[in-house]
């Protein structure tokens, strides 16, 4: 997880942009380019919005998330070290019989096995979402972009990254006009103060 | 902006909408956006100036009682539990009907609490804060506070995980953890539109670096939004269990008033009524203050006076049964601490309770009650009353007569109790005012995906159900946005 560093692949050396950046009007424009680009082959690019279009991924062909199988494993490692820690503690750390009953009181470790599993599983949720997503990533191309600050806002967007094999400068432009984007812009990878090749409406 | 349109009605075809004042995506960003933005409001210092004054009331009685220990409290040898254990029970109260509305009516597909889970969410990491200073408080020793965590330590000495004690310090710490997980979770995206139009350098660093770099890619949308899912699946059986665990504070002991199976179910319920008091309390300030009525609309607090309804009856219900099973029992001490509570030298309290708790919220049963926004506000005050003393109930008319009447004492608070209860608002109120000042306090991208133009296949089928502008700006829905592209 690279604080400070650019989510772009080793491939991005050697090309001088990052690649095409488009934005749609509507959702559902957005939805339809999506099923298009798919369908078109591309394999590197990303759709980018300031809220979850539901059923996006299936337009994208993108695969669920496999968050829940880390949650899964840190929420049984959390219960299981919660319960273990009780265990030990009350047979082993500190033996103390408590009105004559047996130092392994099993049910009464439930409520803290428990809540073990649930902060366990929180922080695999969490984290593992940092992780799988590259969060913090604080410097990416899109940045650069002075239209892009609209993906917060209300900006739909279609970035197709430069080293997709199926790329080409002018085509996937033209490629992503055709399918209805409203604005064009070819977006660098260096000098964060240009952005004078940008912008281009299409 | 007036109430510009009545969403409190269901049409017959089509469902009303959720938020009113016909938003598109961007106008939306500007309503909750600009108030983050734009200069304090002198509305503001009005609530926070108070609220300050308090906190450092807090401070004091705090510093006052770590110099001179808990006898400054009206504590006595019955009733060892005063004010602290009432308020740390009324505090974690509070924070439940905000992880009810952010997980569990998340869970439930109530897309109306989308206006409502941000401002929610922070009363509840607001309340557990203070809830959690309480227990930190109280034990008299405050130098030895770390024995509550299983520390190893150079005595080899550890907790008695048998005690429903230390379940409270692991169910009420869990849960503040992951409320605040799950608070900052959701806030990433908005993080992210305050520093996109942030106009300051400072601002845009302040701002970004808690937004992580949040570029609203799909690919990290789609484990965002699975992550969310999890932590409400997770914070729903957690907030059920941290109410029951507190509970057990008093049901495993043997005390007649405590010693009851009903308690875990009836906290439960209890504070969510409370919590849901307490977001209205605040919710009728906030869409005022900081002009959000279209957003946070009438249906949002008919939604919420509904609920309140329904939990007012639970706990109506759970004070009759208590009564019933105290009689039922045949015990004679459960019976006495029953007809003491109603009758005793603490009846005034009880009756404070069951006015409160139980009266105020059957108006409700009026569709014109739930719309009255001055009753709305006052009943919210009353319930919260109301519950707190519930609390002060169950904990001094317990204590006060126990098995052996030569114990028999009265407890009367002093200053410095009403101190710490007046300066916990203060701690409350002080972080919601910060938070509203400089959080986005509805969570804007999750609003948006309840506006129809959010929905891809938004088509021939549907139609936008165009607020009939009774007075306000047509707004005709023209494409989303149309403003500054191309």
């Amino acid at each position: 997880m690279g604080l400070m560093t650019l989510d772009v692949p080793e491939a991005s050396a050697g090309y001088s942009h990052y690649g095409v950046l488009a934005r749609f009007e509507t959702a559902k424009a957005l939805y339809r380019a999506c099923e298009a680009v798919r369908d078109a082959g591309y394999s590197k690019w990303d759709a980018l919005t300031p809220f979850p279009v539901h059923g996006l991924e299936k337009a994208m062909g993108l695969k669920p998330s496999k968050l829940p199988f880390l949650v899964l494993a840190t929420g049984l490692s959390g219960a299981g070290l919660g319960f273990a820690l009780q265990s030990w503690v009350h047979i082993q750390g500190y033996p103390l019989i408590i009105s004559g009953k047996p130092l392994f009181t099993w049910p009464a470790f439930v409520p803290v096995t428990f809540e073990l599993g649930v902060l366990g599983a929180a922080l695999g949720a969490v984290l593992g979402m940092f992780a799988f997503n590259k969060l913090p990533t604080y410097h990416h191309p899109l940045f650069r972009s002075k239209n892009f600050t609209r993906v917060t806002d209300d900006g739909l967007f279609i970035a197709i990254e430069a080293w997709d094999p199926k790329y080409d400068d002018r085509d996937t432009a033209e490629f992503l006009s055709g399918l209805g984007a409203v604005e064009v812009e070819h977006v660098p990878i260096d000098d964060p103060a240009d952005d004078s090749d940008g912008g281009g409406a299409a | 902006m007036a109430q510009s349109q009545d969403n409190t009605q269901e049409p017959v075809a089509g469902r009303a909408p959720l938020i009113v004042g016909g938003y598109d995506f961007r106008s939306l960003t500007e309503a909750v956006a600009v108030p983050v933005e734009r200069k304090t409001p002198i509305g503001w210092w009005f609530f926070f100036l108070p609220s300050l004054a308090m906190l450092g009331l807090f401070g004091v009685s705090i510093g006052w009682l770590f110099w001179e220990g808990t006898g400054i409290w009206g504590l006595n040898n019955p009733v060892n539990w005063g004010f602290a254990i009432v308020n740390f029970v009324f505090w974690v109260g509070i924070g439940h009907a905000g992880t009810l509305i952010s997980a569990i009516l998340f869970l439930f597909r109530q897309k109306w609490r989308t206006s409502i889970n941000r401002a929610a969410e922070a009363m509840t990491i607001f309340a557990v804060m203070c809830a959690l200073v309480f227990p930190g408080i109280h034990v008299g020793r405050v130098w030895v506070a770390y024995w509550m965590f299983p520390l190893p330590n150079q005595m080899d000495m550890w907790p008695n995980f048998r005690s429903p004690l230390i379940w409270d310090v692991f169910a009420v710490s869990i849960y503040g953890t992951v409320s605040l997980m799950f608070w900052y979770v959701g806030l990433i995206p908005d993080l992210a539109t305050i520093r996109d139009r942030a106009k300051t350098r400072i601002k845009q660093i302040a701002y970004g670096i808690f937004a992580l770099g949040w570029r609203g890619s799909h690919r990290n949308w789609l484990h965002y939004e699975r992550a969310y899912l999890m932590l409400a699946g997770l914070a729903t059986p957690l907030v059920l269990s941290v109410h029951s665990v507190v509970s057990m504070d008093f049901a495993t002991a043997q005390l007649p008033g405590w010693h009851t199976t009903i308690f875990p179910p009836y906290f439960v319920a209890g504070a969510i009524f409370s919590g849901f008091a307490m977001v209205m309390t605040l919710m009728l300030i906030c869409r005022v203050l900081f002009e959000m009525e279209d957003i946070i609309t009438m249906r949002h607090l008919e939604n919420m006076a509904k609920i309140m309804l329904l939990t007012g009856c639970m706990v109506g219900y759970a004070y009759g049964i208590e009564m019933f099973i105290a009689w039922y029992s045949g015990n004679p001490y459960e019976q006495f601490a029953f007809a003491n509570r109603a009758l005793g030298p603490y009846a005034w309290a009880y009756w404070i309770m069951v006015s409160c708790n139980v009266l105020t919220p059957q108006l409700f049963w009026f569709k014109k009650m739930r719309n009255h926004i001055g009753w709305l506000f006052i009943s919210s005050i009353l319930i919260n009353i109301g519950m707190w003393f519930e609390r002060f109930v169950i904990v001094t008319s317990s204590l006060h007569r126990d098995f052996l009447p030569a114990n028999w004492d009265y407890y009367q608070a002093t200053f410095w109790d009403f101190a710490s209860l007046i300066g916990s608002f203060g701690l409350f109120f002080t972080m919601f005012c910060l938070f509203a000042r400089f959080l986005p306090l509805v969570a804007t991208a999750e609003v948006k995906t309840v506006l129809p133009e959010a929905d891809p296949h938004q088509g021939e089928e549907l139609v936008r159900v165009v607020p009939a502008g009774a007075g306000t700006e047509p707004a005709p829905q023209a494409a989303p946005a149309g403003g500054g592209g191309s």
